[in-house]
């Protein structure tokens, strides 16, 4: 219906192609414009990977073949790094259930919402490289320093994925709880919380599967587990253990994604 | 006292009156039919009577069992006390697909529980046989585990009544309750209420939009037209002409005469179906 009076009221000859080709012109010339004018500031030099080349052979073939010899350190800091991960993620998690639901704009006026989503922002902009920096100089070198990392940075992400979260609910059963007399907080936990359950889960997951990876480079200024290991190896030109190392990491990383996005389909 | 006392209740929608200067009254274990033409006001004055929705600042107040629910706009400070005596039966059930039919119907005794508990799920084993007692009352105790998402419409709206049952209820307010159901559901469902009503001494105010069951189950019935009651008296007194006026063009309009069953919509009956 809607559509048959915008028909009928096109003038003739007014063709609307051209019109949606000017403008997706305008953005892609938009955007070869932007690259153009970076070419400079990123210093790209194509040509001195060819010039280079042969140095860049010599230097690859340096990594192989990898070298294990100290197969068990690289483990066991590979296991610390996931448990950098782990306590980051969960305190995280455990942080961005309050923060989530006072960033929701169903559940709290906008006195309180704005305020707490702008220190999640925050939270949310800053790398967790810049977050672990700052905590060394706070909690000294080590693994501690990265979990303090992780979990404020996470916060701030999971906070806003599980705000939109309880923003998309369906008000009909909370509306429900509320009508037996119930007070604020049981209608959150009995009709709010059941319904983004299964996404706040696989949100979680899936930041944890990327703080595994996150964990592995806070290391790299400090803040212990794998990264450590990795940033002492590249520093003393040990290529060959780097490639190692790089593997151990790439084992774990894939094997932990897999597992957690199996976890993650079982409960979507 | 009176279960539900409305005086001089008006609210405007931007320009638009959906509750003008409605008056009603309800005794102690009457059940009442609210009927009326779609948009006439009937879901408004039933969200106004639980403090869901506050009417205008000059417009009247209401007290369900003889406490204030709201006046002249604002919402009574322990309303969440009044709403505890309410039982409140939505026309798409409102429970929480995700949790069991049993905790669905135990949601009805959060008011009395302290919050502590609550909050923790932690219900004692007499409040659990208390709800499996308000799941056997209605005939659905078998599925007390099930989540409610993995039940029938007629199932979850019985659901829905043992909560209110739990509730200590002593007004239900039934919306539409069978508007989303099947005929054999439906039947089930108004006779739960009756069944409410008769054995429990609720009153219940149910709106309705088929007029044939409005006046199988209720003696009395409460018309609206246009945010106005335009009737309130016994069903004997209903002409086929007034009904035919009071749902003006619409296709309920044939249905009225008295034999006549009323058809179920057909959208309501596919998703009663599937
Ligand atoms: N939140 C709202 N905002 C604006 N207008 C509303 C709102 N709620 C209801 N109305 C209007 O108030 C009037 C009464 O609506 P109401 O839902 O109470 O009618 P009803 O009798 O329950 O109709 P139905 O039989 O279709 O359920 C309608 O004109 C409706 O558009
Ligand atoms: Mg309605």
């Amino acid at each position: 219906m809607s559509n048959t009076p915008a028909t009928a009221m096109r003038a003739p000859g007014v063709d609307p192609l051209p019109r949606r080709s000017l403008h997706s012109l305008l953005v892609w010339g938009l955007l070869l414009a932007a690259l153009a004018a970076s070419w400079n500031g990123a210093d790209m030099r194509p040509l001195a990977l060819f010039a280079d080349a042969g140095n860049m052979a010599v230097y690859a073939r340096e990594f192989f073949p990898p070298d294990f010899t100290h197969w068990r350190t690289h483990v066991a800091e590979m296991i610390v790094t996931l448990q950098i991960a782990l306590w980051g993620s969960a305190l995280a998690v455990l942080c961005a259930i309050p923060c989530g639901l006072l960033c929701a704009a169903n559940i709290t006026p906008a006195w309180i919402h704005q305020p707490v989503r702008r220190v999640m922002d925050a939270a949310r902009a800053i790398n967790e490289m810049v977050f672990a920096m700052l905590f060394i100089v706070a909690v000294g070198l080590g693994p501690f320093a990265g979990v303090l990392a992780l979990w404020v940075h996470t916060t701030g992400v999971l906070a806003k994925l599980f705000s939109e979260a309880v923003e998309a609910i369906d008000p009909s059963p909370v509306e429900g709880i509320r009508a037996t007399g119930a007070n604020a907080l049981e209608e959150i936990v009995y009709g709010v919380i059941p319904q983004v359950m299964p996404l706040w889960v696989s949100y979680s997951l899936y930041r944890f599967e990327s703080n595994i990876r996150s964990a592995s480079v806070v290391g790299m200024v400090g803040a212990g587990g794998i990264g450590v290991i990795l940033y002492e190896v590249i520093r003393s030109f040990q290529y060959a253990e780097t490639c190692a190392v790089m593997l151990i990491i790439i084992v774990f990383v894939t094997l932990l994604d897999l597992v957690s996005s199996q976890i993650r389909k079982a409960l979507l | 006292m009176l279960a539900i006392e409305v005086s001089g209740l008006s609210k405007t929608f931007g320009s638009r009156k959906a509750l003008d200067d409605v008056h009603l009254a309800l005794e102690a274990g009457e059940m009442v039919a609210l009927i009326g033409a779609s948009g006439s006001g009937k879901s408004t004055l039933l969200r106004h009577l639980s403090g869901f929705v506050r009417g205008d600042a000059d417009g009247g107040e209401v007290h369900v069992m003889g406490e204030l629910v709201q006046r002249n706009g604002a919402i009574a400070a322990d309303v969440r006390r009044v709403r505890a005596q309410i039982g409140f039966v939505f026309q798409q059930f409102n429970l929480v697909d995700r949790l069991t039919l049993l905790t669905n119907v135990l949601t009805g005794l959060l008011h009395r529980v302290p919050t502590h508990r609550s909050l923790l799920k932690l219900f004692t084993r007499e409040e659990r046989a208390l709800g499996l007692k308000a799941l056997a009352e209605v005939g659905i105790d078998d599925y007390a585990f099930q989540r409610a998402s993995t039940l029938s419409g007629g199932q979850q709206q019985r659901a829905a009544i043992a909560r209110a049952l739990v509730q200590g209820a002593k007004v239900v307010l039934a919306d539409e309750p069978i508007a989303s159901l099947d005929p054999e559901s439906s039947r089930k469902v108004m006779d739960m209420l009756a069944r409410v009503n008769r054995d429990h001494g609720c009153a219940v105010l149910v709106s309705l939009h088929q007029v044939d069951i409005a006046l199988q189950y209720c003696k009395r019935v409460v018309a609206m037209r246009d945010g106005r009651v335009v009737f309130d008296g016994p069903a004997t007194e209903l002409s086929p002409a007034f009904l035919q006026s009071l749902y003006g063009g619409e296709a309920f309009a044939d249905a009225v005469t008295p034999a006549s069953v009323l058809p179920l919509q057909p959208s309501a009956a596919i998703r009663a179906a599937a």
